[in-house]
């Protein structure tokens, strides 16, 4: 909006947009690259200056933001405008920023220059403000760990089931977990000056599709923030560099990315995502929308279908758990198909709205038998088996496989098989 | 102290009239006032009141021409053929009953302004929002009457848009969305519950 900065401005890497579909399989790699720019550019300087990319000892070092070698294996998965993290190779409750999964709303990932980024705030407020990046930094800031899952993270839908691997990066990789620095939506709100009888904020992104969304200002209020830190560094490109909201325990795509823009509003304002979209059509044909809280949902990380067994004997089952409504007070494991639960170590930090890692010590037979996990949060509300889950929806077990279902918030205690041969298979899909 | 029980009265009585988000002006004095021209740039979401609309008309046979050179590449020829990327646009009435629900413009969407906003904003993918808000209106007027919606002679224009009832308007619950600390709705549940810590 300001013309007297520099324009460089790309919105799309030239052509790879309307490619589209096809960008997805180098997303990783080629994110990486990107994202390089970005985080140099913010360690600069508080301005963001571009400076020159960043090497840590002479030319033939690797640069900055290159990820280590050991994750070179890692794969990525095609899917459109989407990545999703490989839950199977990661420790501790920290995802590595360049291992965030990505799902961006049909746009691909923007190319924004922190200099000409601008954040505006409007609507029912006193003051109207547009904010650069370098003023948003100069507010109070928070930093906190939290989750941040897509309402269908854990749900394997037809397109899925039929062209990806079924390992726990497929079925739970929509989930990861970052700390994030930012400013309290809050302040942001205060200082416009709320008017009377505004309740919702319409939030949208710079994405080429301007993805927007509505939010409950109750909620603003409560933890929401507007977030330029991921775990210590600038918030990854494919993750909503500059600026990204964050409101901790909701489902996803509340999340606006690259956020340009809040209107303080007095209802929903029944965007395509919020009324078409992100919603749960019940089989007697009235639809559940808004459900905005990820519910206490959890999954065994290792062992996990697509790893294999090094042999019978002692085995850690590990895991992660977490709750859109607050801290996980417990996790069980049951080691046989669900007939008999034992309670798994939890592993501290045990952070509110983050994941929590679980450890449970094992020794294998070397028999079949089916493993999984369930958590329960705070509230003592508990991760329900698929039967419980089922019966939740008022459906049968086929229909979590119709062709055309498409389940938002799914949130089964999720169970691998082992086999005698040590080989591991996802029990669901 | 007199004068001083005095004011704390006053202020008992002023406080609750203004909520906690009101209480206070700005303590940081950063950011500047964006001018109307700026905000009027950026400010494209329509609510459901479709209070926000721009002046301008739309025709089906307008929309039928646009449709047949700017969407039917990505979403077929009657809207009714692409699958899981773009979706179908166009039928599905009565089928969100059934096994096989087809969610599009006419058989899900509750409100006409969402699929306005939507195209306006997020269309063609190829060249995106380069309708003007005539050929928005005439591309939502030719989808509504492909669903059946509106008659062929319809025309839409800011009065008339906002007014259509979709046939889904009442398909979705809760009623009045909301969210409030220390409550939750999961699921189905028909509105939110306090959080009792159960042991």
């Amino acid at each position: 909006m300001d013309t007297k900065q520099r324009s460089r401005r790309h919105f799309l890497r030239d052509g790879a947009a309307l490619a589209g579909m096809a960008v997805a399989g180098v997303r990783l790699a080629k994110g990486q690259a990107q994202a390089e720019k970005s985080a140099a550019s913010v360690a600069g300087s508080d301005n963001g200056e571009a400076t020159a990319p960043f090497r840590l000892f002479g030319p033939e070092a690797p640069l900055y933001g290159t990820p280590s070698e050991n994750l070179q294996r890692m794969p990525t998965i095609e899917y459109p405008f989407a990545t999703r993290t490989p839950q199977q190779d990661l420790h501790g409750i920290i995802t590595p920023s360049g291992l965030h999964f990505v799902v961006n709303h049909g746009s691909p990932t923007p190319d924004i220059n922190l200099l000409e980024h601008r954040f505006l705030i409007h609507g029912m407020v006193d003051r109207p403000l547009l904010f650069t990046v370098a003023e948003l930094k100069r507010l109070p800031s928070v930093s906190r760990v939290h989750f941040l899952a897509c309402a269908g993270n854990s749900y394997v839908d037809t397109f899925a089931r039929k062209n990806l691997p079924q390992s726990v990066q497929e079925t739970h990789g929509a989930t990861s977990c970052s700390e994030w620095t930012g400013v309290p939506l809050s302040v942001l709100l205060q200082e416009a000056g709320v008017q009377k009888g505004a309740s919702w904020l319409l939030c949208e992104g710079a994405d080429l599709k301007k993805h927007s969304i509505s939010i409950p200002l109750t909620k603003a209020m409560d933890d929401a923030m507007v977030a330029y830190v991921q775990n210590g560094e600038a918030v990854r490109r494919e993750n909503g560099y500059p600026l990204r909201l964050l409101v901790p325990g909701f489902e996803g795509t509340r999340n606006v990315k690259w956020l340009r823009r809040i209107k303080v509003v007095d209802r929903p304002y029944m965007t395509k995502w919020e009324t078409g979209v992100y919603t749960n059509l019940l089989p007697s044909g009235k639809a559940r929308w808004f459900q905005f809280e990820i519910e206490p949902n959890s999954v065994i990380t290792r062992p996990s279908a697509g790893l294999h067994m090094a042999g019978r004997g002692f085995c850690e089952i590990t895991g992660i758990a977490w709750s859109g409504g607050g801290t996980i007070r417990r996790v069980e494991v049951s080691t046989n198909g669900g007939r008999t639960w034992k309670d798994a170590e939890l592993q501290h930090p045990v952070l509110p709205k983050a994941h929590t890692r679980f450890r449970f010590p094992w020794n294998w037979n070397g028999e079949e038998t089916v493993i999984q996990s369930r958590s329960t949060d705070e509230w003592g509300h508990v991760q329900p088996t698929l039967a419980e889950l089922t019966k939740i929806w008022g459906v049968t077990m086929d229909f979590w496989r119709t062709d055309t279902a498409r389940i938002q918030h799914f949130n089964a205690s999720h169970p691998w098989t082992i086999k005698p041969d040590g080989s591991l298979r996802n029990e669901i899909w | 102290m007199k004068s001083g029980s005095v004011f704390l009265l006053v202020m008992a009585l002023l406080v609750p009239l203004s909520s906690a988000v009101r209480a206070q002006g700005p303590a940081y004095q950063l950011g500047r006032t964006p001018t109307p021209e700026e905000i009027k740039a950026w400010d494209i979401a329509i609510g459901p009141e479709g209070k926000e609309l721009p002046p301008g008309r739309g025709t089906v046979q307008e929309g039928e021409k646009i449709y047949a050179q700017t969407c039917a590449k990505c979403h077929g020829p009657t809207g009714t053929e692409a699958k899981f990327l773009h979706g179908p646009l166009v039928g599905g009435l009565g089928s969100l009953t059934t096994l096989q629900p087809l969610k599009t413009v006419g058989s899900y969407y509750p409100y006409a302004t969402t699929i306005w906003d939507y195209v306006n904003r997020s269309m063609p993918l190829d060249q995106v929002s380069s309708l003007n808000p005539d050929g928005v209106y005439s591309v939502v007027a030719f989808l509504f009457y492909r669903n059946g919606i509106i008659k062929e002679s319809d025309t839409l224009d800011a009065t008339s848009l906002p007014k259509i009832e979709m046939p889904n308007r009442n398909g979705f619950f809760p009623a009045r969305p909301e969210w409030k600390p220390g409550y939750w709705q999961p699921y189905f549940t028909p509105q939110p519950i306090p959080r009792v810590k159960k042991p």
